[in-house]
C-alpha cells in the first residue's frame, strides 16, 4: 500500500504531510508529558522488530500464498496509540529513504493511510474497547482474553486497512492521476484489502496471544484492565459499542461513500453543460461529456461490486445506501464471528492433537 | 518447485541488510555532493520532487528536461545508475498499477508519430512512470550522498522533534541487529522443516512472539548501558559544519534550474533550436 511520489499531486501531497504532522505533533507532546526516556529504546527496537517482521512469510492454511505482519496495531498494543505512531512512522520513513518503498513527498499520505489509522483508530475504537472488555468470560483471572485479543487484532486489521485503501483511492483521485474512476478503483482496492486485512488480523492475533500467555506485562492494556477491575466494561456494555460502532462504521461510512462519489462523478460526468471549466478540470477530454470511457466504466464496476454503486438498484436515496452499509456491517461481523469459531477450532484440534 | 530455488526469509531478510549497509557505505564517498550541506542537499530534493510532480499529465516531453538533475548527479558522484534502477521494482508496481488503465480509458488521439496515432492516455501512464523514475533517483541520490547522522542532523536544524529524530537514528542502527536475529530464527526453522513455504500457521504466534521478547530483553539492556553513558532522553548531535557559500549557490543554483524547467518548456526550446 506504500505510495509513490507520482500518484499524488503537490497540493494533495501537502495536505496529508500537513495531517500526518499534526498527529505526530500531539503524539510528541504526550510523549513527553509522559518523561519516560526508557520507552525511546524500546519503541526503535519495536519498530526495528515491525521492519524486520515484515519480511517473514506466514503460510496461509490451504493456500500457496503467504500474508505479512499488520503493524500499526501491533505497535500501538505494545506502547499505546502515541509512541506506536512514532515508531511507524520510523519505520516507514527508513522504508521510504533506504528501500524506495513510498517516495519522500508521499511520505505524510503514507503515513496517514497506515500509521494513522492502525495506531489511533484500530486502538481507540477496537483494540481497548475490547481488550479491557468482559467479552468471552472474563472476571476471573484473564478468561477469554485470547478471544478479546483475537476480535480485536482481526477487527482492527480490517477496518484500518479498509480506509487505508480507501485513502490510497481518495488521494490518487483527488490528484487527478489516474483515468481509473473512482468508484471502479475503489472496487478494485478494498476487496483486495478485505482479504489482506483479515491475514494480517490473524497473524497479529497470533504474535498478540502468544505475548499475553508469555509475557502478559508488554501489553498494558490488559495490564491497566488487570489493575481496576472495577472500570472494566460489562459484557452488555461491550456489545453496545460493537454494535453501535459497526452502524456507524458501516452506515456512516457508506453515506461518506456514496457522497464523495457522488461528488466526484459529477465533476467528472454530470456536468456537461456549465462546459469544461466548471469540471474541476480533471479529465477534460475524455470525461466532459457522457463518454464511452463513462459507461466502459461503469460496467466494470457493476461486475467487481457486490452491491452495485453500495445503493440499491433504481433508487438514489441515501436509505438505500444506509441499507448496503447495514448489509456490509452484517457481513464484516459474520466474517468476525467466524474468525473466532476457526480460532477456536484451531486451538482445540491443538490440544487434542 | 525445488526448494534452494526459492529464497527464504532467511536470505531475504540478509539482502535487505545489505542494502541497507551498502547505502550507509555509499554516503562515505567524497565527491563534491556529498561534500554539500546536508540541508541543501535535502532543499534541493524536496524541490525537485515537488516540481517533478507538479507537472501536467500529458507534459510528457517537457518533464523530460528533468531528467538533467540525476543525470549530473550521478556522473559527479560516480554513483551507479543500475542500484538505483533496480529500486524501482519497489515503486514500479504500483505506479504500473494506476496507470496501466489510462491507455484504456483515454483513447483521444494527442499527436500522430510516422502515421501511428498516439492516444493520451499512453502519454499520461509514460508520464506517471517517469515522474516515478525520476522522483526515486532523487530520493535515492539524498541518502547515497548523506550520512544518516548528517540527515538526522538537518532534520534537527528545521525542528523535527528530538524524539522522532533519536528514534529514527536509533531505529535505522537496530534495524540490522534485529534483522540478524529474524535471519537466524528463519534459518533454523525452514532447516526444521524443509520444503515448506513460509511460517506454518501454529507457529505464526510463537515465532515473532520469540523475537519480541528477544527484542524486547534487547531494549532493556540497550538502554542499561545508553544510561551509563549518559543518555538523557536525545544524543548530543555531532555538530555539523555550517552552511558555506558553495552550499548556498549550489542549493540555489539547482532550485533556480527547477524553476525554469517548470515555467518554460525547455525541451521545446532546444528542439527548436536544434531545427
Amino acid at each position: 500500500m506504500h505510495m509513490a511520489d507520482a500518484l499524488l499531486s503537490p497540493a494533495v501531497a501537502g495536505t496529508m504531510f500537513a495531517a500526518s504532522g499534526i498527529a505526530a505533533g500531539i503524539s510528541v507532546y504526550k510523549l513527553k508529558k509522559e518523561d519516560d526516556p526508557a520507552k525511546i529504546p524500546t519503541m526503535a527496537v519495536t519498530a526495528a522488530l515491525v521492519f524486520a517482521g515484515q519480511m517473514i512469510n506466514y503460510t496461509i492454511p490451504g493456500t500457496g500464498s503467504s500474508g505479512h505482519l499488520c503493524g500499526g496495531m501491533l505497535l500501538s498494543a505494545l506502547l499505546g496509540p502515541y509512541a506506536g505512531f512514532l515508531s511507524m512512522i520510523t519505520v516507514l520513513v527508513i522504508q521510504c529513504l533506504f528501500f524506495a518503498d513510498g517516495g519522500l513527498l508521499a511520505l505524510g499520505a503514507n503515513i496517514w493511510n497506515m500509521a494513522f489509522y492502525g495506531c489511533f483508530v484500530g486502538y481507540f475504537l477496537l483494540w481497548r474497547p475490547i481488550v479491557t472488555s468482559r467479552l468471552f468470560g472474563g472476571g476471573e483471572g484473564n478468561k477469554g482474553l485470547k478471544g478479546r485479543i483475537a476480535l480485536a487484532s482481526v477487527l482492527g486489521c480490517v477496518l484500518t486497512l479498509q480506509m487505508g485503501a480507501f485513502s490510497v483511492v481518495l488521494e490518487t483521485t483527488l490528484s487527478g492521476i489516474t483515468e481509473l474512476p473512482f468508484a471502479a478503483f475503489a472496487g478494485l482496492m478494498q476487496p483486495i484489502h478485505l482479504a489482506i486485512g483479515l491475514i494480517e488480523g490473524l497473524i497479529t492475533a497470533a504474535v498478540l496471544i502468544f505475548i499475553s500467555e508469555a509475557r502478559p506485562e508488554l501489553l498494558r492494556d490488559v495490564q491497566a484492565a488487570e489493575a481496576k477491575k472495577s472500570a472494566k466494561l460489562s459484557l452488555s456494555a461491550t456489545v453496545f459499542i460493537l454494535a453501535l460502532m459497526a452502524a456507524v462504521v458501516g452506515g456512516g461510512l457508506s453515506h461518506l461513500a456514496s457522497a464523495y462519489p457522488d461528488g466526484l462523478e459529477w465533476a467528472l460526468f454530470g456536468n456537461a453543460e456549465e462546459g469544461y471549466h466548471a469540471n474541476m478540470g480533471l479529465d477534460e477530454e475524455s470525461f466532459g461529456t457522457r463518454s464511452e470511457a463513462a459507461e466502459r466504466a461503469e460496467k466494470i464496476q457493476e461486475t467487481t461490486a457486490f452491491l452495485p454503486d453500495y445503493a440499491f438498484a433504481d433508487s438514489d436515496s441515501p436509505a438505500g445506501t444506509t441499507v448496503s452499509g447495514l448489509v456490509g456491517s452484517a457481513m464484516v461481523a459474520a466474517a468476525a464471528f467466524l474468525i473466532c469459531v476457526l480460532g477456536r477450532f484451531f486451538r482445540r484440534k491443538e490440544k487434542t492433537a | 518447485m525445488p526448494a534452494a530455488k526459492q529464497k527464504d526469509a532467511g536470505s531475504r531478510i540478509r539482502g535487505s541488510m545489505r542494502e541497507l549497509r551498502e547505502m550507509d557505505t555509499l554516503a562515505d564517498g567524497t565527491s563534491p555532493v556529498h561534500a554539500r550541506h546536508p540541508l541543501a542537499k535535502l532543499a534541493v530534493t524536496i524541490t525537485y520532487v515537488l516540481t517533478v510532480v507538479s507537472f501536467q499529465k500529458y507534459d510528457l516531453t517537457r518533464l523530460f528536461v528533468m531528467v538533467l538533475y540525476p543525470a549530473v548527479l550521478f556522473s559527479v558522484t560516480g554513483l551507479r545508475l543500475r542500484t538505483c534502477l533496480w529500486k524501482l521494482r519497489v515503486v514500479l508496481p504500483l505506479v504500473m498499477a494506476v496507470g496501466v488503465f489510462n491507455p484504456f480509458f483515454d483513447r483521444e488521439t494527442l499527436f500522430t508519430v510516422g502515421g501511428a496515432a498516439v492516444s493520451g492516455g499512453v502519454v499520461s501512464m509514460l508520464t506517471l512512470m517517469l515522474k516515478g523514475a525520476l522522483c526515486l533517483m532523487a530520493s535515492y541520490l539524498l541518502v547515497a550522498t548523506t550520512r544518516i547522522e548528517a540527515i538526522c542532523a538537518a532534520l534537527r536544524a528545521i525542528h523535527v522533534p528530538s524524539v522522532m529524530v533519536t528514534m529514527l537514528l536509533l531505529t535505522f542502527r537496530y534495524v540490522t541487529l534485529i534483522g540478524e536475529e529474524a535471519a537466524v530464527m528463519s534459518d533454523a526453522y525452514s532447516l526444521r522443516a524443509p520444503g515448506q513455504r513460509g511460517i506454518h500457521y501454529k507457529a505464526w504466534g510463537s515465532f515473532l512472539g520469540q523475537l519480541l521478547l528477544r527484542s524486547s530483553d534487547r531494549a532493556g539492556e540497550l538502554y542499561a548501558s545508553m544510561q551509563l553513558r549518559g543518555f538523557s532522553g536525545q544524543f548530543p548531535y555531532a555538530k555539523t559544519a555550517r552552511g558555506t557559500a558553495r552550499d548556498v549557490i549550489y542549493a540555489a543554483a539547482w532550485i533556480a534550474l527547477f524553476v525554469l524547467a517548470r515555467r518554460f518548456d525547455v525541451t521545446a526550446l532546444i528542439g527548436g533550436l536544434m531545427m
